[in-house]
């Protein structure tokens, strides 16, 4: 049995199509994926994001223990700002990327993706032993909304005295939202300008009512798990369980800038991770453009001549640019953007080129 | 969602009509429903043959990729231009203008599903 989000029963009301993510029962789309694809692009979309992990890290070294727990450098972010990131095994295998913010000095809230909930909960649980900090997973009480598209701004406006000219790309700030106490936070995962509003989950029904009719005079609609999928890929995003593995770090992944170095004190991880970056990956994560409207699907091999050089990850024929992408690792001697492979789909050998990452960015 | 009285089904949620010894084909509502927004739709060439319960061709939508069915055996005679230039067709309109191929029968058409056998399937479903 899927669980189901506070919102579950919005969703129904609303008429959406559910499929079970990471066991969870979520919408994947309302009516139509393509057009919820477009409102994203060319107006805002509405997300149910509650299935993702919300643990809180407080305390005189919750700085430290994050430094200590993750890659990134956790006491160089200030409060109010927020970081991509990623927490590693002793291998240094990534066991998920995340998005964490700090809330305040000693104050921080780490957003994991919902199938790696456990284990990340679990890790972060261990790890602070030690250190004069506490962890608190409040995934089950906390709902999350995002407000993704251009007219997110507009939207937003409306329904908040939040100043949002001075909330910056990766900014965080406690708001109220017509009486609801929000986290809004202007980070997301489409490609586009947004919000994402952390909320308690008791207010979440209500809270997205509100937005969804703010929203409709600007073309707001809610959108589903499909349209996600196919804006972050055309965004160039990594998605955890298809660019990203515990088979893998974060250099493998082709984002070892995560991974600092430089910061003082030990980190799990650090020792193979330091092996690891010196050594020339094999394989690199590239970007695929095809001819056609044939699209290149996870776990589809790539080819140079008859030879296999390389795997999709994540592919979908793109509904902004009209032509099928894909995000694939090739061996290193074929990641030129430029050259020319090929993808064997289905039995089918279709052309493609390398192309630079992203495939779509907002003007 | 409606489900026409005229047409026979598959239990593969193919739909077929058949007058005078042709077979009109196509995907049912629910299938296009399930599938998503249809993206490409690979046909087999009129003058082609297809044999019944083999492949004969494949709808992708964003997320997944579909093979069809082929529920009666015989020559294409005729494939919708349509469905290559807009797709989508097969989403808004499965049973008339998203139809896929005609088929000209060389066999008896196998024993097929009714309206009221193919609501049951896709409740059950």
């Amino acid at each position: 049995m899927s669980r189901e989000t506070s919102l579950h029963g919005v969703h129904k009301g609303l008429g959406a199509l559910f499929t079970d993510f990471a066991g969870w029962s979520m919408p994947v789309r309302y009516a139509s994926e393509l057009a919820e694809h477009k409102a994203v692009r060319e107006a805002a979309g509405l997300f149910d994001l509650s299935h993702m992990a919300e643990i809180h890290v407080t305390g005189k070294q919750a700085a430290d223990v994050l430094d200590f727990a993750l890659v990134g450098n956790l006491t160089g972010v200030k409060p109010g700002r927020a970081r991509y990131t990623m927490i590693c095994n002793e291998s240094g295998g990534v066991l998920d990327d995340l998005v964490v913010y700090r809330l305040a000095d000693e104050h921080y809230l780490v957003v994991a993706n919902a199938g790696n909930a456990q284990v990340v909960a679990d890790a972060l649980e261990e790890r602070v032993a030690g250190f004069d900090a506490v962890v608190d997973d409040r995934s089950e009480t906390t709902a999350l909304i995002a407000v993704q598209g251009p007219k997110a701004v507009e939207i937003l406006s409306a329904v908040t005295d939040a100043d949002l000219d001075a909330l910056k790309y990766y900014a965080s700030v406690p708001a109220s939202v017509k009486g609801h106490d929000v986290l809004l936070a202007r980070t997301g995962y489409t490609g586009e300008d947004g919000f994402e509003l952390f909320v308690d989950a008791d207010e979440a029904p209500a809270l997205w009512r509100l937005l969804l009719e703010a929203g409709e005079p600007h073309g707001l609609v809610p959108a589903g798990l499909a349209c996600r999928d196919t804006l972050r890929l055309e965004a160039g995003m990594p998605l955890y369980g298809n660019e990203l593995t515990v088979g893998q770090s974060p250099f493998e992944a082709g984002l070892g800038r995560v991974v600092k170095f430089e910061k003082p004190g030990d980190f799990v991880g650090r020792a193979a991770l330091e092996e690891r970056s010196k050594q020339d990956v094999p394989r690199v994560r590239v970007g695929l453009k095809g001819a056609g409207r044939r699209a290149p699907r996870h776990g589809y091999a790539v080819l140079a001549g008859d030879t296999e050089i390389g795997e999709v990850t994540s592919g979908a024929l793109s509904p902004t640019l009209g032509y099928p992408i894909a995000m694939a690792y090739v061996d290193r001697a074929y990641a030129e953007p430029g050259t020319e492979l090929s993808v064997d789909i289905r039995g089918r050998i279709e052309p493609v080129e390398v192309v630079a990452l992203p495939f779509y960015s907002r003007a | 969602m409606s489900i026409p009285e005229n047409l026979q089904y598959t239990k593969e949620h193919e739909w077929l009509k058949v007058e005078d010894g042709v077979a009109t084909v196509g995907i049912t509502a629910f299938a296009a429903e399930s599938l998503g927004d249809i993206v490409f739709v690979q046909l087999p060439d009129a003058g082609s043959a297809i044999t019944a319960g083999e492949v004969f061709g494949e709808v992708e939508s964003t997320k997944s990729v579909s093979e069809l069915y082929a529920p009666v055996s015989g020559e294409v005679v005729e494939v919708n231009g349509t469905t290559s230039d807009t797709p989508e067709v097969i989403n808004s309109d499965p049973y008339t203008e998203g139809w896929l191929l005609k088929v000209r029968l060389t066999g008896d058409v196998p024993d097929l599903l009714d309206a009221a056998a193919y609501a049951q399937l896709t409740q059950e479903n």
